[in-house]
């Protein structure tokens, strides 16, 4: 047996939420009578963050701490309606309705403010620690917690906002095929090394070095978490994961994840990612969601490197050993491809 | 159908539960103990999102008999915090990022810990053992791995 | 495994100053989840909750004669026996809610099923147990149909029909039975290509796998209500698709959900809510339907297959001239969120990369197979797949370094592409550029001065003349009257520059509504933008012009190359947008409405 080291690129981009748009999205945003804030959503959380982003993005927008926000979502007799999250249009959606809420909100919290400084609220400011200050008086202040009791127990004012992000609806030209699919855009470039058993035909990737855009990473380290999971899921759709392993053949379809294979906790792929930050002009923050698009660059890079490896080009997935054993014997062998530069 | 008593410790609690012939633990523990923390993902024994501690080993509760845990000591996730002071292992959890959806991490917890209370020094390759039983569909497992270290360097005292 | 964030790159465009964004806090949810506090659908304690379970087809296609069921009602600890009789409004399509596709699927089947593991019965049971056994002791008699599988069979003439509302076989993107993208004209520049490349590209059906499996517990709440605890991706989808299948009010309806044990689109359809639901409005109890991991794995719908095929004409610099795609989505045997695939995909073609002739045919196609649906990267997972191999046939016959090749092609800010659309805000070069780095793989000096903000040239921007063509008509294929699944000859030509209205994002929000442009940390532009094409160029349909190369290393391009330039952080910040109702005064807030207590 041999095993041949093999390099693959690939480079992708990806659209950032709902397709032709007409996916609205809303959002409230209270206070309680002491200055923490409320967010009210009907967003779903599936574990990529919806809760905690839209937190962050809510006390950026309102102007302060995170600390002092919570998210509450997703209950319909009191959130506001959302299409839901899928599409990459969570963050892109929701944030934007967010940002919407939570500035209407924040002008409210600063208009009673300035009745308690005797100011007008176009001098204030906020400092993001939960205090209303006079620009360039820092001195001159209020916190935020005293400017709702003034709010709610004085004034009679509520510190609240409504919001909504929707994208008008695009139609789709018959003849043509023009269309506004969207209005944001991912991207990514990724480098995958990996080496492949003649005799097995087994895979193992061995490293991932890529590139992710995503506008801005509104929390980095769930970008991480994204970007990480996502590459992870990319190797698995590339050698591992299908329900019809025949396809069209109806036959052998696993029930079970003794025989739907996936890459366990001891085939961890080493990957090195560097994340790239064009703020979208429309996305919230400028940030583009990472969810769906880090998985996608690594199926044909993988591939890539597979015939790279070995001179079999497996254009059906998933590529398992069976296809590439056939292909080398189809062709009498591993004809190894050119060396990429860099390779180990 | 006729029910059983049963009586076991959970998480330090006497708790009593009625069975039916042939109820797994799984079932015995959300809808009779009430105790939510284990999850059902499979009901095959693949997923490890179930997993107790029984007299501290890891087992899969959607594959054992209720009755096999009478008179025993049941440990779930819902009980490895101290009161109000959480596990070094929640904590290098939540510090490490180690969760997503969250719900392969009850089982991950049940069956670190029980790899800790065995083997306070695992090297990667063991903590990578302990939890090869079960899935995780969201992080890729490498932040899990990273944690369960870092959990056990603290509780030696060690640096990670 | 490590993570650096570059921030040197487009530095410019973007302010870093921001109080919480950009930082790394503990997510909100992460002590729920480890303590087990956190609790999904199914950690809903009711008391006397009642289990359903499905009976099922074994067959990719039958009928059923008759079904009976008195076994499985005589078994002790069965409540009730759904039939499809029992849903007020049995016909449904998930895309209804936003007016796109015919109603073509059943929440119980009668008296066809098209693809095995369709529902045709359910039980209602004291337990899963109980129910389990009941659904084995229902008797159905089939009569197996004859079925289609795979989906270039399926759209040929004399194939079986899968799906009533769709005789084609195919979703109709009226008026034609595919989506058709037309740019430029692909023959035309074929026969002036030094070569031309084509291949097919496969990728097999795949499961979403979430650890929590789909499902959703439902019990009569008061005021004549119903609450539903859900794990669907999808709230409001959810209540909506189960008020129409029940024939309720909504305002009837209360979904709970938000924290969801894993999705990847595999819990968007809707399926778990009305049934569970539909069990207690029955029985007037608390009804829980949860699909177990062989359901979550054979009869949940999965990423759907598709199949590809690409034609590249390339000249013998590697720059790209035409590309020809011919694609087909595998939906299933109903819609679900396929026919949205088939939008996506072709507003994804041809790929990041501008290329002057664009042609192609995609297809929605009903097979007998299980439905397919929403996944991580849907509607485009497939076509990067089938893109990017072919980029790597594409750079070996043309010798090209395979990043470089991607470099060369890459489109710029400016460009037109092929959906008749600007591209802005690109950073595919820089992405190419940051992971050669990384990985070692040394690019040469021209393609290390390459930017997504210079290139693009007045012709890169022009829509060319096009070449279209009338090929497939709704009905005309299953009549053997069309040729090819390919994209057909032009017959007539559009003339260049021709391009519809562009939607944009920031038109449609009310004023009231509006962001804080100076506290967003970026640009953006004003409220209604420039239209999408500069005045028509008269381009040629098929000499294309490569990219503009600095002629020097300059990793920061001036602002003039873009089409919008970024506001540096010292720009003055755009007014909000006048409120235009509520009280204007000076010293009172443009933000205030109606009249205040003082």
């Amino acid at each position: 047996m041999t095993r041949y080291a093999g390099r693959g690129f690939a480079a992708i981009n990806y659209p950032i939420g709902m397709n032709l748009g007409g996916d609205p999205a809303q959002a409230l945003v209270h206070s309680t009578p002491d200055g923490k804030f409320m967010v009210t959503l009907s967003a779903i959380d599936l574990g990529q963050g919806m809760k905690s982003v839209t937190r962050q993005i809510a006390a950026e927008a309102l102007g302060v701490p995170m600390e002092d926000v919570y998210v509450d979502t997703a209950d319909s007799d009191t959130g506001p309606h959302d299409m839901g999250s899928f599409a990459s249009r969570g963050t892109h959606r929701v944030g934007n309705a967010v940002i919407r809420a939570s500035s209407e909100a924040r002008a409210q919290m600063m208009e009673a403010a300035a009745e308690e400084l005797e100011v007008n609220a176009t001098d204030l400011d906020t400092d993001g620690q939960g205090n209303i200050h006079v620009k360039g008086a820092p001195q001159r202040k209020i916190t935020v917690a005293e400017t709702a009791i003034a709010a709610q127990f004085k004034q009679g004012r509520t510190l609240s906002g409504r919001g909504i992000f929707l994208i008008e609806p695009s139609g789709v030209d018959p003849d043509t095929g023009e269309m506004s699919p969207v209005t944001t855009y991912a991207h990514a470039a990724l480098i995958v090394d990996l080496t492949v058993d003649d005799e097995t035909g087994e895979v193992t990737v061995d490293k991932i070095n890529s590139a992710y855009e995503v506008g801005r990473a509104l929390n980095p380290k769930l970008v991480e978490q994204q970007l990480i999971g996502g590459a992870w899921m990319g190797v698995s759709h590339a050698l591992y994961e299908t329900t019809e392993p025949y396809y069209p053949d109806r036959a052998h379809g696993p029930e079970d994840f003794n025989t739907y294979l996936m890459p366990g906790p001891g085939e961890i792929v080493p990957h090195d990612i560097a994340v790239l930050e064009r703020p979208a002009a429309d996305a919230p923050y400028g940030g583009k969601g990472p969810g769906e698009m880090c998985a996608n660059p690594v199926l044909p890079a993988v591939a890539n490197a597979v015939y790279n490896a070995v001179g079999v080009r497996v254009d059906k997935l998933p590529i398992t050993p069976e296809k590439i054993l056939r292909g080398l014997q189809a062709q009498g062998g591993a004809k190894p491809g050119p060396r990429r530069p860099g390779t180990q | 159908m006729p029910k059983k008593p049963m009586s076991f410790t959970l998480n330090d609690a006497e708790t009593g539960v009625f069975v039916e012939e042939g109820q797994n633990l799984l079932e015995a523990l959300r809808r009779g103990a009430g105790d939510l923390s284990p999850k059902f993902g499979c009901g095959q024994g693949t997923c490890g999102a179930c997993t107790v501690l029984i007299d501290g080993a890891p087992h899969l509760s959607c594959l054992t008999l209720a009755e096999a845990a009478a008179s025993r000591r049941v440990e779930t996730t819902g009980g490895l915090a101290a009161g109000p002071e959480l596990h070094p292992l929640q904590t290098a959890f939540m510090e490490g990022f180690a969760a997503q959806c969250g719900f392969c991490t009850g089982g991950m917890l049940m069956v670190a810990k029980a790899l800790l209370a065995e083997n306070p020094r695992p090297t990667r390759e063991e903590v990578i053992e302990a939890i090869s039983g079960n899935l995780c569909r969201c992080t890729g497992y490498g932040p899990i791995v990273d944690a369960i270290l870092t959990a056990a360097a603290r509780m030696q005292g060690r640096a990670a | 495994m490590s993570v650096e964030f570059r921030k040197d790159l487009f530095a410019d465009e973007r302010r870093d100053d921001l109080n919480e964004i950009g930082k790394p806090h503990t997510r909100q949810d992460i002590e729920g989840h480890v303590t087990g506090r956190t609790a999904y659908y199914d950690d809903h304690l009711f008391d006397g909750l009642l289990h359903m379970r499905c009976v099922r087809s074994p067959h990719h296609h039958a009928r059923v004669r008759s079904v009976d069921a008195s076994a499985a009602e005589a078994l002790p600890g069965v409540r009730r026996v759904v039939r499809p009789s029992d849903v007020p409004h049995n016909i449904n399509t998930l895309l209804s809610l936003i007016g796109f596709g015919e109603d073509d699927e059943q929440l119980l089947s009668d008296p066809i099923v098209r693809y095995r593991g369709e529902p045709v019965l359910a039980i209602i049971a004291e337990t899963e147990a109980i129910a389990r056994a009941a659904c084995a002791a229902v008797r159905v008699d089939w009569e197996v149909l004859p079925h289609v599988l795979d989906p270039e069979e399926a759209i040929a003439p004399g194939a079986p029909s899968v799906n009533p509302a769709y005789s084609d076989n195919s979703f109709t993107y009226e008026p034609y039975d595919h989506v058709k993208l037309r740019f430029g004209d692909v023959t035309a520049a074929f026969a002036q290509a030094d070569h031309l490349i084509e291949a097919e590209y496969e990728m097999s059906p795949i499961e979403q796998a979430p650890i929590e499996t789909c499902g959703a517990i439902a019990a009569p709440e008061t005021a004549d209500r119903f609450v539903c605890h859900t794990g669907t991706q999808a709230l409001f989808f959810s209540l909506g698709t189960t008020a129409k299948l029940l024939d309720l009010p909504s305002s009837r309806l209360h979904f709970i959900g938000g924290t969801v044990g894993g999705g990847f689109g595999g819990k968007v359809d809707s399926i778990t809510e009305p049934m569970a639901v539909l069990g207690a409005v029955l029985t007037g109890r608390p009804v829980k339907f949860q699909w177990d991991r062989p359901e979550e794995m054979q009869v949940g719908a999965p990423r759907g297959a598709e199949r590809w095929r690409i034609k590249d004409g390339v000249m013998a610099d590697g720059r790209i001239i035409a590309r020809e795609f011919t694609g087909f989505f595998d939906a299933g045997a109903y819609t679900r969120l396929s026919s949205y695939a088939g939008h996506k995909g072709t507003g994804h073609l041809p790929g990041p990369y501008t290329i002057p002739n664009v042609a192609s045919n995609v297809f929605c196609v009903f097979t007998n197979r299980t439905p397919a649906t929403a996944m991580r990267g849907f509607g485009i997972t497939g076509v990067d797949f089938a893109i990017e191999c072919h980029m790597d046939r594409v750079a070996e016959a043309t010798g090209l370094d395979p990043i470089s090749l991607r470099i060369l092609n890459s489109y710029r800010d400016g460009d037109m592409k092929a959906h008749r659309r600007v591209a802005k805000n690109c950073a595919l070069v820089e992405c190419c550029q940051v992971a050669a780095d990384k990985a070692g793989w040394t690019l040469s000096a021209q393609d290390k001065a390459a930017s997504s903000l210079a290139g693009s040239d007045a012709q890169r921007a022009a829509i060319p003349e096009t070449a279209l063509d009338e090929e497939g008509r709704v009905g005309a294929r299953k009549e053997g009257r069309v040729a090819s699944t390919a994209p057909a000859p032009g017959t007539k030509r559009l003339v260049a520059g021709t391009h519809g209205r562009t939607m944009e994002a920031v038109s449609v929000q009310r004023p009231d509504m509006e962001i804080l442009a100076e506290r967003i940390g970026h640009a953006i532009p004003g409220a209604t933008s420039a239209p999408a094409a500069a005045a028509p160029v008269a381009a040629s349909p098929v000499a294309p012009s490569p990219p503009a190369r600095p002629a020097a290393a300059t990793p920061t391009p001036p602002a003039a190359a873009q089409p919008t330039p970024p506001v540096p952080p010292s720009a003055p910040p755009s007014p909000p947008k006048p409120f235009d109702r509520g009280v204007r005064r000076p010293g009172v807030s443009q933000f205030l409405s109606g009249s205040r207590r003082r």
